[in-house]
């Protein structure tokens, strides 16, 4: 017969973990768009040449291991004597992160959006705001959501390395837990499984949108 | 603000270890994503096949990498295992780990490739009397490497950053462990990071060029 010493406060503790998990994710999320966003409408509008300086530096974001980005901001932020906490720092570089993807995102997304339909806006005497707002972003939208999806997910896996500053975040909770109660392959199980069910869901939401708009066009 | 004195002429001085240590990732990368490639063109195959028998275990494989951390597929092979009495190193976890992962993402990759190869091109194979194993190997293969060759690289990539993920099982022979090696002994963890950061960034850049220079030559017609 199965036999775990695993009891339901270790199954909290590990909820908890997930709640960490999120909770990074959320800020990251939030923070990575709304730059995202910034950045892509800059990239679509501007000319490669004078851009080069902002592709740059999110190539880098997205060349260098997150593991040691998120090093590098910790020791920096040491060295300039800010005093962070870890959630602050793991929060930001995984928003810097998730920025550099986003932008690509919604720069593809602007770049779908053909120039036809946009001088046909200007044409009718919408400004530049007007065009974005009301023409360009509902037919951006359906191009960016599913990758957007996909981008948000893959943040709440990588969130995982936070657990190298220090964070307990949800596979942090499950190793203390192997250490204590020294069952890996159960608890392991038990954490896969919960990340299982944060992700798969929300992915096949996704590619179920993604096919729709497909379908529509 | 800077009360702090960069010491960088010393962590220059580890250069020649660190460059060591790039090796190593490399090595990883490439074994992980030769392992991946054969694996994801089963997975690719399977997925598509009708038998339950075959298509249950891939669609699993698949869904499972694409939805946990990385990291945690590698605790799956260091930790996970030794409940079994298997105890990898944190070398072959590691390789393991990533070639779990590689196979599932490259299979998605290859099946989307698959299914952009029109049903003529097999059926054309099968009428001028090949066998359907010859048919896959000389007329489906080709096409769908071809077709999947840019996502390839870009997996690529990513297979050489997920190596820096070893270190948190004990790695200590790749760049990221021998830079997490030398911070431990130094305590310089900025400068040899960004040191170690500089490295992958150039490894990144020389596998993204190489692959664009492959396709140029391999994809001419």
């Amino acid at each position: 017969m199965f036999d775990t010493a695993l009891t339901l406060s270790d199954l909290m503790f590990l909820i908890q973990g997930a709640g960490m998990t999120l909770a990074v994710t959320f800020f990251a999320v939030t923070g990575g768009t709304l730059l995202g966003l910034v950045f892509g409408v800059i990239r679509a509008h501007v000319s490669v040449w004078v851009a080069l300086p902002l592709i740059f530096v999110l190539d880098v974001f997205r060349s260098v291991p997150l593991l040691i980005q998120l090093v590098l901001a910790n020791a920096f932020q040491a060295i300039a004597g800010l005093n962070m906490p870890p959630f602050a720092t793991s929060s930001i570089v995984l928003a810097l992160y998730t920025s550099a993807y986003c932008t690509e995102i919604v720069r593809g997304a602007i770049d779908a959006v053909p120039t036809v339909t946009r001088r046909a806006a200007r044409s009718l005497g919408l400004t530049w705001g007007q065009d974005m707002t009301y023409v360009v972003f509902p037919i951006a939208l359906r191009v960016a959501l599913p990758s957007w999806i996909g981008l948000t997910l893959g943040v709440m896996k990588d969130s995982a390395l936070v657990l190298w500053l220090g964070l307990i975040e949800l596979l942090r909770a499950g190793q203390i837990l192997v250490t204590r109660l020294q069952e890996p392959m159960f608890i392991l199980i038990v954490v896969g499984a919960i990340y299982f069910l944060m992700s798969f869901p929300i992915a096949r939401l996704g590619g179920r949108l993604e096919k729709r708009f497909r379908e529509n066009d | 603000m800077f009360s702090y004195t960069f010491q960088w002429r010393q962590a220059f001085q580890k250069l020649p270890l660190l460059l060591d240590g790039a090796l190593v990732t490399l090595q990883i990368a490439l074994l992980s994503m030769a392992m991946g490639i054969a694996f994801a063109v089963i997975l690719a195959v399977s997925r598509n096949s009708r038998s339950w028998w075959a298509h249950a275990p891939a669609t699993a494989w698949v869904e499972v990498s694409r939805n946990t951390p990385a990291l945690f597929q590698i605790y799956m092979a260091h930790f996970g295992l030794g409940s079994f009495g298997i105890y990898l190193s944190p070398y072959v976890a590691l390789l393991v780990g990533i070639t779990f992962n590689n196979a599932g993402y490259l299979a998605e990759t290859f099946r989307g490739a698959l299914r952009a190869i029109p049903a003529t091109q097999l059926r054309a194979a099968r009428s001028l009397g090949m066998p359907s194993i010859q048919a896959f190997r000389l007329i489906i293969l080709p096409q769908m490497f071809r077709i999947a060759f840019l996502p390839t690289t870009n997996q690529m990539v990513w297979a050489i950053l997920m190596t820096s993920l070893g270190v948190t099982v004990g790695m200590n022979t790749d760049l990221a462990g021998i830079t997490q090696d030398i911070n431990v002994r130094s305590f310089r963890t900025f400068e040899i990071f960004a040191i170690a950061a500089v490295i992958y960034y150039l490894i990144a850049k020389a596998v993204t060029l190489g692959a664009r220079l492959l396709a140029a030559r391999l994809f001419r017609y």
